[in-house]
């Protein structure tokens, strides 16, 4: 029996630059048991909604994750809506989707980049980064902003997008998917790729059902889960589909990304020629009293945004469940029997976002 | 042949040239609502404080006394809302970001404007 040897993964890794910090416990060159820790970077953002009203925490809310930003906007302020029972106008509903797809955009070609950054890949980094671009544009040009949008707000959306610029969205996305195309195709079919993940980090069915994990980590693994299918904002006019791989390694993981993406491009489109005129926002008045639990899918999955509010312009209680936090127990099962080498690229496969779990 | 795969891809870069800006040489243009930095017209304040209530941040104090404004560049989070709700619009949001700082040069973020009494003119005061 060979010994048993502790190496240390994180919080500084090359491939992650996330403080996530693992005890790998290895026999030779295969991985037995695998320690997570986190909270290297907690900033008790939860904690701070006793200090800052309803309508300021919007603006925490948006700075809880860089790359998901928008989502956790959302989240909260449809909870915040849904106890103060407001009737958000249908154009801003829509426009919230059209946004909330442009961040998964942007946060899977983000992920491919790292990806590839993870293999070694460097040219096909780049691209990707460069690819990112397009929709960081996008961004500034509607919302005034790169990453941080600031544009969701209680009761609908700050910004609104004239017919003209939603057209031209919808072109340069299209531009975009056709150099996506090019790039996906190397990550479908390039050899070094596929041999360094297909068959590896493999999560059967009914482990990922049972440990808890959402988002592509899930759909990867066969179960169709996707919360945008629940009909929040604009989805319910929009054809929604979950992306579901069978096979349950980094592989499939790689192809959900790659399809959703597509999908989420497809969607503005859907979007775009069904967005009604009107108004985009609604005045408030009013304090929150109640509690509800929202249900967003954001990128790496569902996150979950509970408000309590106890009748003050101050909540009681503000807790997020990100899908970095569900997917970790799933991340262990996987890494348990792996080679030592594989482990970047399962846990980059698994999108992790630290600053979302360290809320 | 998927050996060649991104050869279509390479070759266009290096047709194309640098997809960066070559920086000092040309400028990046900013979009008309970019959301840079907060400026104020001093000559239009009323002093209500309306925006240094509103801010999320704390970043903005108004003085009625000796009528000035002062807001923390660098507490600043550039959320727009004291120029949504400002009652004359004299504040405006430059697409210009405020310049980077140095440790030592922290104090310089406190940007502060104040307005000469009418006895003495009314042009608007710079003060560091």
């Amino acid at each position: 029996m060979a010994r048993k040897n502790v190496i240390p993964f994180g919080p500084q890794h090359p491939v992650l630059p996330e403080p996530i910090h693992f005890d790998l416990v290895t026999e030779d060159e295969k991985i037995v048991d695998a320690l997570p820790s986190i909270s290297y970077v907690h900033r008790g953002l939860e904690r701070l909604i006793e200090k800052r009203d309803f309508v300021d925490f919007v603006h925490v809310a948006d700075r809880i994750c860089g790359l998901c930003s928008f989502m956790h906007c959302l989240g909260y302020c449809q909870a915040i809506e849904e106890i103060m029972k407001i009737e958000v106008p249908e154009r801003s509903l829509y426009l919230r989707s059209i946004w909330a797809e442009l961040s998964r955009i942007h946060s899977h070609i983000f992920w491919f980049g790292a990806a590839a950054d993870a293999f070694g890949f460097e040219s096909l980094f780049m691209q990707s980064l460069r690819l990112r671009e397009v929709v960081l544009d996008i961004f500034e040009k509607t919302t005034g902003a790169r990453v941080i949008l600031g544009v969701c707000k209680v009761g609908g959306v700050r910004r609104d997008i004239e017919t003209e610029a939603l057209k031209e969205i919808v072109n340069r996305l299209n531009s975009l998917k056709v150099q996506l195309d090019e790039l996906s195709a190397v990550f479908m079919n390039d050899y070094s790729i596929k041999h360094r993940l297909v068959g590896v980090g493999y999560i059967s069915r009914e482990d990922a059902y049972t440990l808890g994990c959402v988002g592509p980590m899930a759909r990867a693994s066969g179960l169709a889960m996707d919360m945008r299918t629940l009909g929040y904002a604009a989805y319910k006019y929009l054809e929604v589909e979950p992306m579901v791989e069978s096979s349950g390694d980094c592989y499939a993981r790689c192809l959900v990304r790659i399809r959703e993406t597509f999908h989420s491009i497809d969607l503005i489109r859907q979007a775009v020629g069904k967005i009604p005129e009107g108004p985009v926002d609604l005045k408030v008045k009013g304090t929150p009293n109640g509690e509800y639990f929202s249900r967003v899918e954001q990128p790496r999955g569902e996150v979950i945004h509970y408000v309590k509010g106890n009748g003050s312009k101050f909540l009681q209680r503000f807790r997020v469940r990100v899908p970095t936090f569900s997917n970790i127990p799933a991340m262990i099962k996987v890494l348990k029997g792996s080679e030592v080498a594989d482990v970047p690229n399962i846990i980059l496969t698994l999108d992790p976002c630290i600053s979302c779990t360290e809320r | 042949m998927r050996l060649f795969t991104m050869t279509k891809i390479v070759t266009k870069n290096l047709l194309s040239g640098p997809a960066t800006l070559m920086y000092p040489k040309k400028k990046r243009s900013f979009t008309p609502i970019t959301r840079g930095r907060v400026e104020v017209d001093i000559d239009k304040c009323i002093f209500c404080g309306m925006c240094s209530r509103r801010c999320p941040t704390y970043a903005i104090k108004v003085t009625k006394n000796c009528k000035e404004w002062q807001i923390d560049r660098l507490k600043c989070c550039t959320c727009n809302l004291c120029v949504e709700i400002c009652p004359v619009k004299c504040l405006s949001m430059e697409n210009q970001y405020s310049p980077a700082l140095t440790q030592a040069e922290k104090p310089e973020a406190i940007y502060t404007v104040r307005r000469e009494t009418e006895a003495s003119g009314t042009s608007d005061h710079q003060v560091k």
